[in-house]
């Protein structure tokens, strides 16, 4: 049976949650990051309500319009019509959904392949240690995107293998960084009692260190996101991720190239719309990393 | 002190030579799992070896010659014996050797990475440093904004963008390509280094030189993006931190000129991790000139990969991917020494 949270847990969180308070009030106090955070919620909230606000539904996977194809942005379609006839509004705002999923799928899997093995890795030591971080260290030795480039084009072009090429790609950060993490908790009191009283080894890494490494993981997580949004859309730029009909904006893009010289706005929106996901993305990183890093942290 | 730095140099050699043997390993290590990946895939090599009508006899003696027939574990060796020879095997669709083709294809990335880089240094270095000195003014806000920007930014989209500006609208730049078709009709291209601007240059034919400036400026810029935010943030946050030494307020309270003292005092002494920045961003921009060759139709090994890999044509993908990952060790360690010159530094 499972009781409330006790009084001790309470008073253990307390200074994680000012902690937290106080994190938020200095993001708080740079205008540019706070705007960041805003639209960070508002691409959410597209991205979940897609469905319900897209003027043209039926345009965004499949349904085609001939009659209309490139017609130029007006009052029917803010952002112009592709060669199909198709809104492009639509499909951008579709597109939202499509890139955040795959981003945080990509993400998630390479925290779930990163994290055990760093955790084990730090808090083992030795052969194991030695063995789980050179392996690391020849995915690390590959350019990000290129590695992403080879497992997607040997995987097969889908929007699924490109993100687990960029999961593949991503592993080895948080690796590395977990691995930082565990092996100074390895020798801590709490661990050594742990290990004192028995506790099994799995226990401990997966009970103990991990739970108490994780957090800069999870910041690290969440500045990467932009990186690794523009990792997949430019995948799909090169034809190795999503494929027609799907409205994923690196694709969009692509396809654009066609026909862009005599109708910008079809390249233009789409592109547009990587570019303020990643930027505000970036910018809460890179506010979060200010506020986070006591040497440039100004209170 | 001079005997300090007597003593330093047998240490610079050791940890010069262990870094080198640590990449070598690495190296190996790329090998392996490219090697890997490429045999996991469900393809057919001796098939596209010997083209769509071939018959199963020819299949099979095409599979004997490429080696095919052979344990994984053998044609990983024979791989990695040919490989020190510098043989990457032969291309499946043309045939040709895998190395030469590189050298065709690789003066055209080479120079639009490395010029790039060079415009992105010069740029981005004044921008770091006047958004230091305006720290929290708009022209700093300005240029954080825009350093973050210009991580952002979809590169290719970025090209498509320049295009639209300069080809289509302006009408004053080229759209793709190195050199213009009449040009490459009427003129004999020197080629001496295979570096297409440096050649004109010292040949002193001028007419191809402006036209291959011309058509390289849109390329240019667009590589030179990311590395030029790089550079700015990395000025920036080095010289803000230098800023606030004692030397510096020293050299202020002697009277000398401000200008003296950032632009020369502080600026020398930050540019360490600027240029260690600089070098390891040149590895991230060859992997991104893979998008933006395409768009420019620029003759360089990023068009050859996408070429390549839409065929699986994996010797050239393979020798495409080995490049890649030995410029890229090369460059750490380039960046690992720079950081090592800094006597504060302790090997």
């Amino acid at each position: 049976m499972r009781k409330l949270l006790p009084v001790e847990t309470f008073e253990a969180i307390k200074p994680r949650l000012k902690e937290f308070k106080l994190t938020f009030y200095l993001l708080n106090r740079n205008r540019l990051t706070m705007i960041a955070v805003i639209t960070v919620f508002l691409l959410v909230l597209i991205a979940i309500l897609a469905p319900l606000i897209v003027p043209y539904k039926e345009h965004v996977i499949s349904g085609t319009n001939p009659q209309e194809k490139l017609l130029p942005p007006s009052q029917e379609h803010l952002f112009g019509t592709d060669e199909l006839g198709r809104d492009i509004f639509s499909r951008v705002i579709y597109g939202t959904r499509i890139s955040l999923e795959t981003a945080l799928a990509a993400v998630g899997l390479a925290l779930l392949i990163g994290v055990p093995l760093g955790a084990i890795a730090g808090a083992t030591g030795g052969v194991v240690d030695e063995v789980i971080m050179r392996i690391t260290d020849i995915f690390l030795s590959f350019p990000p995107l290129l590695l992403a480039i080879l497992i997607a084009a040997f995987l097969g072009p889908s929007l699924t293998n490109a993100m687990l090429a960029i999961a593949v790609a991503w592993w080895p950060w948080y690796t590395r960084l977990i691995r930082g993490q565990a092996v100074s908790m390895r020798e801590r009191q709490f661990v050594r009692a742990a290990r004192a009283i028995g506790t099994p080894h799995f226990k401990i890494v997966f009970g103990h260190i991990v739970p108490n490494t994780i957090a800069p993981v999870i910041v690290q997580a969440s500045m990467d996101l932009g990186g690794v949004i523009l990792t997949a859309a430019s995948l799909s730029f090169l034809g190795l991720g999503a494929q027609p009909p799907t409205p994923e904006w690196g694709l969009m893009v692509s396809t654009s190239r066609n026909y862009f010289l005599n109708a910008w706005w079809y390249s233009i929106f789409p592109g547009l719309a990587i570019f303020i996901t990643v930027l505000v993305f970036n910018l809460v990183g890179d506010g979060l990393r200010e506020v986070l890093d006591p040497r440039t942290r100004k209170y | 002190m001079p005997s300090a730095r007597v003593e330093r140099k047998p240490k610079m050699l050791k940890f010069i030579l262990k870094r080198l043997a640590l990449g070598v390993l690495v190296i190996l290590g790329v090998v392996i799992v490219t090697f890997i990946m490429t045999r996991v895939v469900p393809s057919n090599p001796a098939a596209q070896w010997v083209g769509p009508r071939a018959t199963p006899e020819q299949i099979q003696a095409a599979k004997r010659e490429l080696g095919l027939d052979q344990p994984l574990y053998i044609q990983l060796g024979i791989y990695i014996k040919n490989l020190f020879t510098g043989n990457l095997g032969k291309s499946l669709k043309t045939h040709q050797p895998v190395i030469e083709e590189l050298k065709n294809y690789l003066p055209a990335t080479i120079e639009l990475v490395l010029l790039s880089t060079v415009i992105a240094a010069l740029i981005g270095l004044p921008l770091g440093v006047i958004s230091a000195k305006k720290k929290d003014r708009w022209l700093d806000h300005f240029s954080r904004f825009f350093s973050v920007g210009a991580v952002s930014l979809p590169t290719f989209w970025v090209g498509l963008f320049l295009q639209l500006i300069f080809y289509r609208w302006l009408g004053v730049l080229p759209l793709g390509g190195e050199l213009s078709t009449n040009i490459k009709l009427f003129y004999q291209v020197p080629h001496v280094t295979g570096f297409l601007l440096l050649d004109s240059l010292i040949t002193g034919n001028m007419v191809i030189f402006k036209d291959a400036l011309l058509h390289f400026i849109l390329p240019g810029i667009t590589v030179a993006l990311y590395p030029i935010g790089l550079v700015a943030r990395m000025t920036r946050s080095a010289l803000l931190e230098i800023l606030g030494e004692d030397y510096i307020r020293a050299a202020r309270s002697y009277g000398l000129p401000e200008s003296t003292v950032l632009w020369s005092y502080a600026l020398k002494n930050s540019l360490g991790p600027t240029i260690t920045v600089l070098t390891l961003s040149i590895g991230y921009t060859l992997t991104n000139t893979f998008l933006i060759e395409a768009i420019f139709s620029w003759p360089g090994i990023g068009s050859y990969i996408a070429t390549s890999i839409l065929s699986l044509d994996y010797p050239a993908i393979m020798g495409v991917t080995i490049f890649a990952a030995l410029a890229y060790v090369v460059l750490n360690l380039i960046a690992d020494i720079i950081i090592a010159l800094d006597p504060r530094v302790r090997l």
